[in-house]
């Protein structure tokens, strides 16, 4: 073969080389790291399995954090106001967590239907919906009372 | 009136940049000096006339004038004047504003110091920067303005700036981050000036290293204060979330440092031109992708500002506009190119290469990453998303890998290198990094695997880069003298590579070895992390200039002393009404001791988050000696004096096709 197509070959040899590396490792990884977002009603009605690491999310019910005051368990409903999940969480809470609004968790589904939680993400504005749950709100026919206006979605 | 006299600024650089990308590349395609003589000085024109604008806005907030709508919604009277001077670029307009001010910084920094260039190459580089800067003049202009005004309800106070961002490394860190992303299109700019000429030469080359390599050593920068502002002000001692958005500076970066490696080998020995050109591309290509999946709101995160699909369309049109033309302009171009130079199979040529094949995978990696779950999202698909154990997985193989080569690569030869010599060369780095290794291992407290992987593979490339050091600096005149002959730019890549083990280093000790612990307490309580003690002392209230905070005090104990005195806070901002956790640290060089307060369980009680990290300032310390090697290596004397020998050249013997570089060497 030519010197120079040889190089070329080699070239391209080792680049595909790497790439198939590359793409069995994401593949590889992939695998068991992929987090499916369930709503409320979906968590309800059994869709979501059980005991697989998942994303849920909606609005914190008003009046259903109970807080152990001598551990750091909490224990708090999530709504789309369609249907409700109880969560169980045991550590520190974001700043903005807080009854009424909304609120990413991941966790796992224990066999009685309570979601327990090892993540509690809120979003650092009070005029913020996470996106999942706006949408999760508006499946459920309910509009997302506090999404602030155009414009102010500023963050975290 | 002076909001609109930053209006009329914009507008006009915006034509004086229609003017830049139009001009001078018509004078150099016909050859009329007297239109690519107008190059400079309108590179110059736009650069005042974006910076006015900029002062503008900056006077705006400086003196509280809220009937400027982006001002009223990103500041307040109660801001300390810095935080209202970071605040010009705290949200989506201004931001976008400091984006354009850099790029034209950057063009006339090209038009300043590149008079050794010749004519043609640089009106084609100004006129690309310019096309650049009218596609984001036009984005601003049309969907950003950051002087419409609120007229006449002028509002009596501002909504404040975000606290989150209320913070030193909000000053800096934007600034330093744009640098880079920004910077990266000069890089690009050269690249395609060289396919429209047809001139993918060692020249070529040479020129546009020093600038891609600046570019990187900002963005190295950028991303270590990213990093670092997250570390402590988000909270909760986490230092790479692998975020999306960090994950966008991220790929840049990834990128950029490949194009660096394999420009070294196109200036050197005159191959993998091709291969360097659409390094160029995809580079500059990755920071306008970075650009749009943070301004355009497809994201959530702290940098996600408003999200108006409008800006989004519009971002993505630029990003495939140049994607798609300078890929077109690469299919017709590229392949005019041919190479002439050989080397073997243990060349530091096809180290190098290797080097490149392993970033552009870990670029590849993080963008499948980071992606994936937004396309599927698009295409309703399902809303999945792709957490930290699948980078860390994924990434951290490469980045050994990487390592792994590079403590082979740096005693590597050009066109070829025997295998044997190399063999034995590497024989004592290998058993003197196992035996660090164990040592270090043995001092944090146990084996544990990847902590052996990442330690071994920081002490190697470190002790590689001293150990070739050594062998090059011996000198019949004495140890010295053989240290005094070696160039700045030999020194620039010992630092950017100690400054990569350091990081490395850094990183593994404190993924393997930190300890955090949340707990529950009440003043008078002793919680003990890892071999220090924590006596939480009192609860107490103070008065910000913009808010109040309750602090919690602690005295941190090691070996019945005390080492430190901590106030983490939690501060209630008067005007969002938003609250904000403001851990304490007391930082060393091998540990960090952070304590964060969370919310108050009952009336004593208050969620505790104790830590311990060690090495945890190692992470930012590489990056400044990564970012101090780039600097360092373009001070070299060789680019200002090969400039002049390139320019004397080639004014004599215009040779477009010419192969051969203006100086070969080995």
């Amino acid at each position: 073969m030519h010197p120079i197509r040889k190089k070329r070959l080699t070239i391209v040899l080792f680049l595909l080389a790497g790439l198939s590396i590359a793409v069995g490792l994401i593949t590889y990884a992939l695998r068991q790291n992929i987090n499916l977002f369930y709503d409320p009603s979906q968590i309800a009605a059994g869709e979501a399995p059980v005991d697989v690491r998942i994303r849920a999310g909606g609005m914190v019910e008003e009046g259903s954090v109970e807080r152990d005051t001598e551990t750091l368990k909490v224990m708090f409903r999530v709504t789309d106001f369609n249907a409700s999940v109880p969560v169980e969480y045991e550590g520190i809470l974001p700043d903005l967590f807080a009854e009424g609004q909304g609120v990413v968790a991941m966790g796992r589904l224990d066999g009685n239907g309570r979601f327990v939680a090892d993540q509690v993400l809120a979003k650092h504005d009070e005029n913020y919906m996470p996106p999942e749950v706006a949408e999760a709100l508006k499946k459920a026919g309910k509009s997302a009372t506090n999404t602030g206006p155009e414009g102010s979605a500023t963050t975290y | 009136m002076y909001p609109e006299l930053g209006q009329l600024a914009l507008i006009l650089s915006l034509l004086l940049a229609g003017l830049l990308s139009v001009v001078p590349l018509v004078g150099a395609v016909t050859g009329r000096d007297t239109l690519q003589a107008f190059a400079r000085p309108l590179a110059s024109g736009v650069f005042v006339f974006v910076g006015l604008a900029f002062a503008v806005l900056t006077y705006a907030f400086l003196t509280d004038d809220f009937s400027v709508a982006y001002v009223a919604n990103n500041s307040n009277s109660l801001l300390p004047w810095y935080f209202k001077f970071s605040a010009v670029w705290g949200g989506h307009e201004g931001s976008l504003l400091l984006w354009i001010l850099m790029l034209a910084g950057w063009t006339l920094a090209v038009a300043i110091f590149s008079r050794r260039l010749p004519p043609v190459m640089i009106s084609q580089v100004l006129s690309v920067l310019g096309m650049i800067t009218v596609g984001f003049l036009l984005f601003i202009i049309i969907t950003s303005n950051p002087f419409d005004r609120i007229l006449p309800n002028v509002p009596a106070d501002g909504a404040d700036l975000n606290p989150l961002l209320q913070d030193v490394g909000l000053i800096i860190h934007p600034p330093m981050l744009y640098m880079g992303y920004v910077g990266f299109s000069v890089a690009f700019a050269f690249a395609i000036a060289a396919l429209i000429n047809g001139r993918l030469d060692a020249a070529w080359a040479r020129w546009s290293r020093p600038w891609t390599t600046v570019a990187w050593a900002f963005l190295s920068i950028g991303i270590a204060l990213g990093s670092w502002w997250a570390y402590y002000e988000l909270g909760w001692g986490g230092w790479w979330f692998w975020d999306p958005v960090e994950n966008a500076s991220l790929l840049p970066w990834l990128s950029g440092t490949a194009l660096m490696h394999s420009l070294a080998v196109t200036e050197k020995r005159g191959v993998f031109k091709s291969w360097t050109v659409l390094l160029a591309i995809v580079t500059f290509s990755l920071s306008l992708l970075g650009t749009f999946l943070v301004r355009s709101g497809v994201l959530t995160s702290v940098h996600a500002f408003a999200s108006d699909p409008e800006r989004g369309v519009f971002l993505l049109g630029l990003l495939a506009i140049t994607v798609i033309a300078s890929l077109t302009l690469y299919a017709f171009r590229a392949p005019v190119v041919h190479v002439r130079a050989r080397y073997g199979g243990l060349s530091r040529e096809v180290f190098l290469l290797l080097n490149n094949v392993l970033l552009v995978s870990a670029t590849l990696l993080v963008a499948i990453g980071t992606l994936y779950p937004l396309v599927l999202d698009y295409l309703e698909l399902g809303k999945l998303s792709i957490g930290e154990p699948f980078f860390n997985l994924t990434f951290s193989p490469l980045a050994v890998a990487a390592g792994l080569l590079l403590g082979a690569g740096v005693f590597s030869r050009w066109k070829r290198t025997d295998g044997g010599w190399l063999g034995r060369k590497l024989l004592w780095p290998l058993s003197v990094s196992v035996l660090v290794t164990a040592a270090t291992l043995m001092a944090y407290g146990g084996f544990k695997p990847w902590a052996f992987v990442g330690v071994f593979t920081s002490t190697w490339v470190a002790l590689a880069t001293f150990w070739d050091l050594w062998d090059k600096s011996s000198s019949r005149k004495g140890r010295l003298h053989g240290l005094k002959r070696q160039s700045r730019s030999y020194y620039g890549m010992i630092l950017g590579h100690l400054g990569l083990a350091i990081t490395m280093a850094g990183a593994t000790i404190v993924s393997n070895y930190g300890i955090a612990r949340d707990v529950r307490m009440v003043p008078g309580d002793v919680a003990s992390v890892g071999d220090y003690q924590f006596v939480f002392r009192d609860v107490g209230e103070r008065q910000g200039p913009n808010f109040t905070a309750q602090y919690a005090g602690f005295d941190v104990i090691l070996d019945g002393e005390r080492v430190a005195t901590l106030y983490p806070e939690k501060r209630q901002y008067s005007v969002g009404m938003s609250v904000m956790t403001e851990a304490d640290i007391d930082a060393g060089l091998f540990r960090d001791i952070f304590v964060a307060i969370g919310e108050r369980i009952s009336d004593q009680a208050w969620a505790i988050r104790l830590q311990y990290k060690p090495l945890v300032r190692w992470l930012w310390l590489g990056s400044i000696f990564m970012a101090a090697g780039g600097f360092l290596a373009i001070s070299d004397r060789r680019y200002r004096l090969r400039h002049k020998a390139a320019a004397t050249k080639e004014s004599g013997k215009p040779a477009p096709d010419s192969d051969k570089p203006a100086g070969v060497y080995s």
